[in-house]
């Protein structure tokens, strides 16, 4: 018995050891740079997402590939801004392809040099009857489409004319030329309007750039009137990293569903030296809570409770060890699920002890009593921590199914921190708990909170 | 030994009152819906050295003035985070909150801008709400199961879901009640308080159902209300530094840590406190009455004379 004691000791402070050098050197208090990675909620920073409108999809193009190629787009399009680690996902929310974009530490005109790059396709409008732009639509491969930027090929360039005005020179693809061709022969004399998402392209006079449509355009086009810096931002849009499809937003139902381009889905901002502020109030309040925490099981359960913190601050070491190991990103939720797990932990101690209690009461002997008291403390360990396993793993499995991100945050620390903490228990607290008890070192029952 | 099982009838009262003051509440006022829920767009606005102080009323009128429609607004230590019907671009913000400052004759600073298209909220309720219910099923067959040897396993998990509901019911009447005293919006930290207030409460349910399952098979009493009551003494100890320990983090994050998370905190700290009250007073007495099947000592007065 005390061999087996002893080499879980030995296996105690190897894993101890093994966490300490993963986490290890600390910088700024755990968190930052080379510590915890933080959600944007807590560290501050932009979430943004935006649906897709498929609506023009030919019927052997695969939604989920394009969503892909979106996505690498993005990637390559923010990934020229510089900024930290931005995160870009295709996923499926509510039914509908989107793409959400996290920037951690983004300040506010970084996220807006964001947005502008989610502008996808250039679609031209014409007038209708009323004189409201609509777009402008033909028939290709037996569907009715509408003439976007979609249809250009990858060579757009931007040129100067024998007056050193920049033009933004584009070639149509197959489809493209069988649109161009409908359109502009039945535009001719007519204005064609180009829109940039939801505005209007401007020129730079500060006009909306709608040139009257003198000829047939088959072949290639050019769009003339920009400043050399937007026609070069607009043919880099248009070529590396092209998206074939609008993103924004879907509003209404059914029949009446509209797509508004642009518009973000969802958007939430948080200040960087907000998040940084609530961060250090919080590790503040969490320090002095553990510390109160720690007093009482001191207090309260004297030797027991002196191993209680020992194994409480294994456990944290371990906790943090798993969070860089798996690289976890904790959020809000995720504070929750930790402080949830944390009171777990504390519980299967208590609880231990509290049974350790009852037998020397009893009138066991002190090793007798930590045996009885593990075993019999067990049963309750066991069940409360499975039905709070079954919780964790549904809400997983919904989170990660719904994209409802905070749902999973939640999940993952409290399993992450369930499991660990029934670990403790079983393994950490059994084994100190015995060693001591069970080594006849501190025989005065004070010590175990006992009253004589 | 205190009788806890006894006074079942007088805890019931209690609970059915709250309940129902926080169902009535909830039906005339509802919950106040965060842009999580509704959409629209949420932004916090500071106000640097205002000549008078800012009022709520207001604020609501000159937003009003200025074409954003009808702000829900709400006061966080001084600054106020506004939430807007429509979808307003950051940008867009930035100029509501000059256009503010000019009016009010002071420097207004914007931070902190959310908005989400309506869809986005009703998904993440739903989704939250279906997970909810099925992680109630599944608890629910995991404790038929853990105490099989007991008969009719299943009164046990169904009384340990009816506990949890109990709580649920009582932290969102008291939301409601906040919402319309205070201003308070519910919003996605909300679900996620409450769904660890869910995990919380259980746990805590578990605890007892164990020591009772464990004094039923060494047949301390034949009584089962005496068993039940000793066992829920026999744990008080643990029940009462369990809740008093987790408490002690969630008051101190509480009262130190930021404002952004202060009803969130709140959720968690009501939480334990009802979680543990409803593990001690509700959901073992639940089980003693179905036991015995006294389903006339549910309330004090309906209690026959004997």
């Amino acid at each position: 018995m005390r061999r087996r004691g002893i080499y879980l000791l030995i296996f105690i402070l190897a894993l101890l050891g093994l966490s300490l050098w993963s986490i290890l050197p600390v910088h700024t208090n755990l968190l930052g740079e080379h510590g915890l990675k933080l959600g944007l909620d807590l560290k501050g920073g932009s979430y943004l997402v935006y649906q897709a409108d498929l609506s023009e999809l030919g019927p052997d193009e695969n939604p989920s590939e394009v969503m892909k190629g979106i996505k690498k787009a993005i990637e390559r399009r923010i990934g020229r801004l510089g900024l930290s680690q931005p995160i870009v996902q295709a996923q499926k929310q509510g039914g509908e392809h989107s793409i959400a974009i996290q920037l951690p530490g983004a300040t506010e005109s970084e996220v807006t040099e964001v947005k502008k790059k989610m502008v996808a396709l250039i679609t031209f409008k014409e007038q209708d009857e009323e004189g409201n732009w609509v777009p402008a639509k033909g028939t290709a491969n037996g569907e009715e489409l509408t003439l976007t930027s979609r249809y250009f090929e990858e060579n757009t360039e931007v040129r100067l004319d024998q007056l050193n005005t920049p033009l933004v020179v584009f070639h149509w693809d197959e489809t493209g030329r069988e649109l161009s061709e409908q359109i502009t022969s039945r535009l001719i004399d007519k204005q064609l309007a180009i829109y940039l998402g939801n505005k209007p392209l401007l020129g730079k006079d500060g006009h909306p750039i709608a040139p009257v449509v003198r000829g047939i355009i088959r072949e290639n086009g050019q769009i003339e009137g920009l400043s050399l810096d937007d026609a070069q931002e607009l043919c880099d849009l248009l070529n590396a990293g092209r998206i074939p499809v609008p993103l924004g937003t879907w509003e209404g139902e059914g029949e009446s569903r509209v797509f508004k381009p642009n518009v973000p889905f969802y958007e939430r901002s948080v200040d960087p030296t907000l998040g940084a502020d609530s961060i250090k109030k919080s590790m503040l309040a969490i320090e002095i809570g553990v510390a109160l925490l720690l007093l009482f099981m001191i207090l309260y359960y004297r030797l027991p409770g002196f191993i209680a913190c020992l194994s409480l601050g294994i456990y944290g070491v371990i906790l943090l060890a798993i969070f860089d190991l798996f690289d976890i990103t904790l959020n809000l939720p995720g504070v929750a699920g930790f402080i949830l797990s944390l009171g777990m932990a504390v519980d299967a101690n208590i609880l231990i002890f509290e049974r350790a209690k009852e037998e020397l009461r009893a009138g066991r002997t002190l090793a007798a009593a930590a045996g009885a008291g593990f075993n019999r403390a067990w049963t309750a360990i066991r069940d409360s921590n499975i039905t709070t396993f079954i919780a964790c793993a549904v809400l997983l499995w919904f989170g990660t199914k719904l994209g409802a991100f905070m749902v999973s945050g939640f999940a993952i620390t409290l399993f992450i921190g369930v499991a660990l903490s029934m670990f403790t228990a079983i393994v950490i607290t059994r084994t100190l708990l015995r060693l001591i008890m069970g080594s006849g070192v501190v025989t005065d029952l004070a010590a175990y909170g006992v009253k004589k | 030994m205190i009788d806890f099982v006894g006074k079942k009838s007088w805890f019931f009262l209690a609970s059915g009152i709250i309940i129902v003051v926080g169902i009535i509440s909830l039906a005339v006022f509802g919950l106040r819906p965060g842009v999580d829920f509704v959409g629209g767009t949420s932004m916090t606005l500071q106000f640097i050295s205002p000549s008078s102080p800012v009022e709520q009323s207001q604020l609501r009128q000159e937003i009003a003035d200025l074409g954003y429609g009808k702000a829900s607004i709400r006061n966080a230590e001084g600054d106020f985070i506004v939430h807007l019907k429509g979808i307003v671009s950051a940008e867009e913000g930035k100029k509501l909150a000059q256009e503010l400052g000019e009016k009010l004759g002071c420097e207004v600073k914007m931070t902190n801008p959310y908005s989400a298209s309506p869809a986005v909220g009703a998904e993440t309720a739903r989704s939250a709400g279906i997970a909810v219910v099925i992680a109630a099923v599944a608890m629910l067959l995991y404790i038929a199961w853990a105490f099989r040897r007991m008969p009719k396993p299943f009164r046990w998990g169904i009384c340990a879901i009816i506990a949890l509901i109990h709580d649920v019911f009582i932290i969102v009447g008291i939301f409601s009640i906040l919402g319309w005293l205070a201003g308070v919006e519910v919003d996605a930290m909300f679900i996620t308080g409450l769904l660890a207030v869910v995990g919380y409460s259980i746990n805590n349910t578990v605890v007892i159902f164990d020591r009772i399952r464990e004094n039923v098979s060494r047949h301390i009493n034949p009584d089962f209300s005496v068993t039940v009551n000793s066992s829920i003494v026999e744990t008080l100890g643990r029940s009462l530094n369990t809740a008093l320990t987790t408490l002690f983090v969630i008051l101190a994050l509480f009262l130190f840590g930021g404002a952004s998370i202060h009803y969130f905190v709140l959720v968690l700290f009501l939480g334990v406190i009802i979680g543990t009250y409803s593990s001690l007073c509700i959901s073992s007495q639940l089980l003693v009455v179905w036991e015995k099947g006294e389903w006339d000592t549910l309330l004090p007065f309906a209690k026959k004379p004997a």
